[in-house]
């Protein structure tokens, strides 16, 4: 590899500054050090040595995206000098993604949730008319407030956040609080810039957050949206509400912890033996046997072997996972460390949305206190075992919750699925064998190693319902009985289950049971868990073509049935947006066809579902007729 | 004497193919069953001397058992397989392959885009005259070679021959995401400006025709390009020791383009900038 660089002058202070602030201070001139000395010409870091740290390219974009607001050739070029990272392939991966700009832009920008429920609910850039050319408004997919709908986030670079310290536990000795970022867990540090969720963002909530985001009203507490909170029949989200998200004291005094003893008690193979009796499925749409997994990881002999905990959550209509991570954070701490135990893994990545800045802090916290008191680290428990997390933070790209892609974008590669076989099991991260879990599936680990049998899903509901939020009902329970609890509306057009990547189901059907097998056999999917209510005055044209858009936004452009696919299915549902019967009908049967060798041909499951919900509109639900 | 390197004895896989039994080492690809067996299966982003990264998907075939149709070209052959090439399922996603691809990008010189798109009945302006298209202009920032992006299909080769599979240079990579994904250098600077070395393995590898050498790019432009008076002859070159094969492509006198051969043991079809672009003196008459 001879790469070549631009002159290494081109760097500012703060971009030199947010980068060492993440890798430490330049070693020589070759890295881009400000002189080069004497010695630098006898001694150079080459080979592997230089090259094996590409997986913090990620962190180092998103070190300069927060401090200085946009990616620059001179603060790309330093941080592939660093890293010994090729520039083109640095431009590759930082414009892959949609909250990074590699031209000058302001340094506020805000992302205006535009995706189904929030438009449902005026959610538009119009939000933002008028807040000046010191703001960057930036129109976004689902960002996983849907039932504060309409959202916005906005990210402000190289401001101080506010609280950098998180607040003393109740009722306990302080915990050694984390000082620096690298405490925090949290590359890069989550110092340099400052958030603000806006939800519901009404046009006077975004100016005034737009202006003082350090001062933005809190938002209201993670069980805010679990309308059930307090009640004793929940399992998975029993401590939302009832425990202090920040302290693990709390989290102990209500029954943490206890699943990681039984399992150190019991060791890896009757972990794994109890999850596969137990038949959990994976929660991330593909309801794959976790037992399985968690069996074929353990048994490679190749090493190390990974656990990836995949918290991309970004399925419009999704926020399942975000109110598990802000209010019962260390739940998932405890569970990907029981994972890694079972699998025979020593680091877990923790693959964080990146517009989840709360769950950020929340993890961020758990996992520094979780450390200091030896749950993590070289010796948990003083068993002997060595565990620990890192959180490797998303930069808005949907694919990146792909089983593989999140292993690129990890990696610092482009957030392209791989080809399988072969599978993550084998050659997954860093081409070892690597289980990929979602939070739910994790989560769920808990109750079993601790004898509760009966197993629950999580349901976000959103749309026209009188109580959105994040439900949680045993497997078996109707779709009715489901939308009962959220308060249905008066009049309903149609129920869209499992998200965009889901399909619709009429308001005749609510007698689908909610398990995999229940909606397989009613040709629909649980999918993520999503259930958004759409009124009889739904548009429903409008919505398939933001369905649409959402998928030609996200695909990665790597396979040609879903790069060009998508473009031509939004582009039909554009022309027959007003039409039905006869004069749709030509564009029906292209949709068809395009939606069929997408379905067959795409490479991974974005491109394998992006006709799913627009199919299910057409045949079920008789749109265009 | 040329000297045919013995590879060890492999294993044998047997496996159904349309119908048929077939063996074929352990390693291959279905596509080196289907080529073995004679059958002609369309590739685009398949190269003979790189890794394919199947994303045209244009030699998709059907795998009993499988939820969805499997890329011929990188996909192993497995005891007991049971592989259909032409099913009706198949052929439709690669009818759609095409449509989606010729109403995108120009496909004019890419080698047996017409004769597919005939043989499965492709009908690309069904799209309508509004569909959106990849719309680039070509870029020519050098004396040397022209890219010309309307034409790609982004196969992923030449960052692959410019990257790790071959030049180690990296001065290309894919930039963008979906429909606006491209092959760029960084910050699309001009290649000058860039770490490109010219080698052309790039121009080698590229089966559309995006990237072209500039004596091609302007021959096609002022439409004096005629393939067909074209000779080829094959020579060693001069310029070191290394002993590269050079596949010289004359036209009335004069040197257009030049490649190597693929299965040239040196080479693999690589050259440097000298053997690809220094031929100038050959032909240098005072």
């Amino acid at each position: 590899m001879d790469l070549k660089f631009a002159d290494a002058a081109k760097v500012s202070d703060d971009e030199r500054a947010a980068v060492d602030g993440l890798l430490g201070p330049a070693g020589t001139g070759w890295e881009g050090g400000t002189e080069r000395t004497d010695e630098d010409l006898r001694w150079a870091r080459g080979g592997a040595a230089a090259r094996d740290r590409r997986d913090l390219l990620l962190p180092a974009l998103h070190a300069v995206n927060d401090r200085v607001g946009w990616l620059s050739e001179g603060a790309l070029d330093y941080i592939c000098r660093r890293l010994t990272v090729p520039p083109a392939e640095a431009y590759g991966v930082a414009t892959f993604y949609s909250m990074f700009s590699v031209k000058p832009r302001a340094s506020k920008v805000l992302h205006v949730c535009t995706d189904l429920a929030c438009a449902a609910r005026g959610g538009s850039t119009a939000l933002a008319e008028g807040l000046g050319p010191d703001v960057a408004v930036q129109p976004s997919p689902c960002l996983g407030l849907c039932e504060r709908a309409p959202a916005a986030l906005l990210l402000q670079a190289g401001a101080p956040s506010r609280g950098s310290a998180p607040p003393a536990p109740r009722g306990s000795a302080p915990d050694p609080a984390p000082q620096s970022p690298a405490g925090l867990g949290v590359p890069g540090g989550a110092e340099y810039y400052a958030t603000a969720v806006i939800a519901p963002a009404g046009v006077e909530a975004v100016v005034s957050a737009v202006n003082a985001p350090q001062h933005a009203p809190d938002e209201p507490p993670a069980a805010a949206a679990v309308p059930q909170a307090g009640d004793p029949g929940l399992v998975l989200l029993k401590r939302v509400g009832l425990v202090d998200p920040t302290s693990l004291d709390d989290y102990r005094a209500n029954g943490g912890y206890a699943a990681l003893r039984r399992a150190f008690a019991i060791g890896p193979a009757a972990v794994i033996r109890e999850v596969t009796d137990a038949g959990l499925l994976g929660r991330g749409g593909a309801a794959f046997p976790t037992g399985r997994k968690w069996q074929a990881t353990a048994s490679q002999p190749d090493h190390p072997h990974y656990l990836v905990c995949n918290a991309d959550e970004s399925e419009p209509g999704t926020f399942k996972d975000r109110v598990l991570m802000e209010g019962d954070p260390y739940a998932l701490i405890e569970a990907m460390t029981i994972a890694g135990y079972a699998i025979g893994a020593h680091q877990g990545y923790l693959y964080l949305r990146g517009e989840y800045p709360r769950a950020l802090e929340r993890l961020g916290n758990a996992i520094a206190r979780a450390r200091a008191r030896g749950l993590l680290g070289e010796d948990v428990l003083g068993q002997g075992y060595a565990f620990d997390i890192e959180i490797r933070r998303g930069a808005g790209a949907y694919i990146c919750g792909e089983e593989t892609a999140i292993f690129n974008s990890i990696e610092g590669y482009r957030g392209e699925p791989r080809s399988k076989p072969p599978f993550p099991v084998e050659k997954g991260l860093f081409g070892k064998p690597t289980a990929v879990n979602n939070v739910e599936t994790l989560v769920n680990v808990l109750p079993i190693l601790t004898g509760r049998a009966e197993e629950t899903k999580l349901f976000c509901l959103s749309g026209n319902v009188g109580r959105p939020g994040v439900y949680e009902l045993p497997f078996g329970a109707t779709l009715r009985e489901l939308i009962e609890l959220a308060g249905p509306p008066g009049a309903m057009r149609a129920v869209l289950l499992g998200g965009a990547a889901g399909s619709f189901v009429r308001p005749d059907e609510l007698d689908i049971t909610l398990t995999f097998e229940g909606t397989r056999a009613a040709g629909t999917t649980l999918g993520s868990g999503v259930v958004l209510v759409l009124g009889d005055t739904v548009e429903l044209p409008r919505i398939l073509l933001r369905i649409a858009e959402f998928f030609r936004d996200e695909s990665c452009g790597q396979c040609v049935p879903c790069r060009v696919g998508t473009v031509r299915q939004e582009e039909a549902l554009h022309r027959i947006k007003d039409r039905t019967g006869a004069d749709a009908a030509d564009d029906i049967v292209l949709l068809r066809e395009v939606g069929r060798a997408m379905r067959d041909a795409s490479i991974c499951g974005l491109g394998q579902t992006a006709w799913n919900a627009v199919e299910s509109a057409i045949d079920r639900l008789g749109a265009y007729e | 004497m040329t000297v045919v390197p013995l590879q060890p004895p492999r294993r044998l896989v047997e496996f159904t193919l349309d119908e048929q039994p077939v063996r074929v080492p352990e390693g291959s690809t279905i596509l080196d069953a289907c080529r073995g067996a004679g059958k002609d299966i369309p590739t685009l982003c398949e190269g003979d001397t790189l890794t394919p990264k199947n994303a045209c998907r244009v030699c998709v075939v059907e795998v009993e058992g499988a939820r969805t149709l499997a890329p011929a070209c990188s996909r192993r052959a497995e005891a007991g397989m049971t592989v259909r090439t032409d099913t009706e399922r198949a052929r439709h996603s690669r009818k759609i392959v095409l449509e989606l691809l010729a109403s995108s990008t120009d496909l004019s010189t890419t080698p047996r885009a017409a004769e597919w798109i005939k043989e499965y009945e492709a009908k690309p302006a069904r799209f309508g005259a509004d569909a959106a298209r990849v719309n680039e202009e070509p870029k020519v920032d050098n004396e040397l070679y022209v890219r010309d992006y309307d034409k790609c299909i982004l196969c992923y080769k030449c960052v692959d021959a410019c990257g790790e599979q071959w030049q180690n240079t990296f001065a290309i990579a894919v930039a963008g995401r979906g429909f606006d994904t491209r092959i760029s250098t960084e910050h699309d600077a001009p290649l000058t400006d860039s770490a490109c070395v010219y080698c052309g393995n790039c121009i080698e590898v590229c089966p559309t025709g995006a990237l072209s050498f500039k004596t091609e790019f302007d021959m096609r432009e002022a439409g004096t390009w005629d393939e067909a008076a074209q000779t080829e002859t094959t020579t060693v070159c001069a310029y070191c020791g290394v002993g590269c094969n050079l596949t010289l492509h004359v036209q009335e006198n004069e040197i257009v383009k030049v490649t190597s051969p693929h299965d040239n043991p040196v080479t693999h079809g690589n050259l440097c900038i000298k053997g690809r672009f220094g031929y100038q003196h050959v032909q240098n008459r005072m």
